[in-house]
């Protein structure tokens, strides 16, 4: 690969200075997106810089206010964690589904997040769990919710100086879980035709308090559907409520016809996933409730 | 364009600490071969799907042909040329070639490296998880079957059944 120059700072002030005033530049963490993209000839920066020598990077942080996941930290890692997949086990099952066991020793949820494939596994999954995205570039830091995030294929809100550091997921409240479900047509080391992320909040009846139903691989970018949610809310999971979240998914659904699907099937598939992912949800919390 | 400058690189190869000189687009499946002469790591797909370029890199199984040579420095690479204590074969090797679960060869090291990993981390594995774990390691020769069944048989040898 024709690449110019390699960079491995230590620091975020570090590698905000490698990356000002460069447009021909990209940040490395996994390589399981970049270099196959680098060694296709689809992309060639003249820089890379690997951050996965700062700190803030490599975060892992689980305290009363949830989880602070550095954008670098690798899948297996967080798979492995014997908190994590706890808390958020939608979370830790899709981004485990990302690749092969050797894909998972590299690839990271931010690094999932950045490269902006519309059937990126964790991005529904971190949108159900009202993930942010903390981001730092020359003027100082900011914070975008997941949702906001990418803002179509292959692309995000990101300017070229600046550097997703960090994910946060908020503290599930008790009696709280999440799922992820995909389709595809084989068992493993496949891309999404169609993606569902539900977590809900149930009170001691089962009547469900609080939910967030993301989609993906059914648009330019995952979404978030609020009217998937609302149908869920005040009800007990019941065939009614599962019903009216299963074609309000299916209705916000915008997915194009490729190799993987067409347009009736994704938006008619994307339906039932919900609908499965909300069940499993519920099947979570009443195992440990 | 411009020569790019070479970068030095300190780091550990099975147990041994060693240097080389790469280009900064140079990936270390390349590194390996080409500046160690260590040419047990294969690089089928280059792309991260076939995984015979399987190694350990601080203790996490990676695809070498997605790892830049120049990320080496510092940390600690373990290959297939590591596997065998001298000339007594690690379990795993000595498996596969009892149930012949080989045939051209070139998926053999990325197969044994990631089996190790496999049976390190989970001694008494399912079938199922052998397969799901090895899913990322394609062989064009045998069909998996002996692949599966010498890991699994490596594991009791392992455990000391």
């Amino acid at each position: 690969m024709p690449l110019l120059q390699y960079e491995a700072p230590t620091s975020l002030a570090q590698a905000r200075q490698a990356l000002a005033g460069r447009s021909d530049a990209k940040i490395l963490a996994g390589g399981t997106d970049l270099l196959v993209q680098m060694r296709l000839g689809l992309r060639d920066p003249a820089l890379v810089v690997d951050i996965k020598h700062v700190p803030e990077l490599m975060e892992i942080t689980l305290g009363e206010q949830g989880l602070r996941l550095g954008a670098a930290v690798p899948g297996a890692v967080v798979t492995d964690h014997p908190e994590i997949g706890q808390l958020y086990p939608g979370f830790v099952e899709a981004l485990g589904l990302i690749g092969s066991s050797q894909i998972q020793g590299r690839c990271s949820a931010g690094g999932n997040l950045c490269n902006a494939s519309p059937a990126a596994d964790c991005v529904p999954a971190l949108i159900a769990n009202r993930a942010t995205c903390n981001i730092m570039g020359p003027d100082g830091e900011r914070t975008v919710a997941v949702e906001a995030f990418n803002t179509g294929p292959a692309s995000n809100c990101l300017a070229a100086d600046e550097i997703l550091v960090s994910i946060d997921l908020p503290r599930p409240g008790p009696r709280s879980s999440d799922a992820y479900l995909r389709f595809i047509p084989r068992t493993e080391m496949d891309i999404a035709v169609a993606g569902a992320a539900v977590a809900l909040s149930l009170d001691e009846a089962g009547v469900c308090i609080d939910a967030r139903v993301a989609i993906g691989a059914v648009a330019p970018t995952a979404l978030l559907v609020p009217a998937a949610a609302d149908a869920l809310i005040g009800g007990t999971l019941d065939e009614d409520s599962l019903n009216r979240a299963s074609a309000a998914a299916s209705e916000a659904a915008a997915p194009i016809t490729d190799k993987r699907g067409t347009v009736e099937y994704r938006k008619k598939v994307v339906g039932v996933l919900v609908r499965r992912a909300a069940g499993v949800a519920k099947a979570r919390i009443e195992a440990t409730s | 364009m411009s020569n790019p400058k070479k970068i030095h690189v300190s780091t550990t190869v099975n147990g041994e600490p060693c240097e080389f000189l790469c280009e900064p687009g140079q990936v270390l499946s390349n590194a390996l071969r080409n500046n160690l002469d260590m040419t047990g790591t294969k690089e089928g797909c280059s792309t991260g799907d076939c995984g015979a370029c399987s190694v350990m890199l601080d203790g996490a199984l990676v695809c070498s042909c997605l790892v830049l040579a120049a990320e080496a420095e510092g940390r600690t690479i373990e290959t297939v040329e590591g596997v065998a204590d001298g000339n007594a074969l690690h379990p795993i090797q000595q498996k596969l070639l009892e149930h012949a679960a080989l045939q051209c060869g070139i998926c053999t090291p990325g197969i044994v490296v990631a089996a190790k990993s496999l049976l390190e981390r989970h001694p008494d594995p399912s079938e199922e998880e052998v397969r799901y774990y090895l899913a990322g390691n394609l062989c064009r020769c045998t069909g998996y079957d002996k692949i599966i069944r010498a890991v699994l048989d490596a594991g009791t040898v392992m455990r000391g059944e």
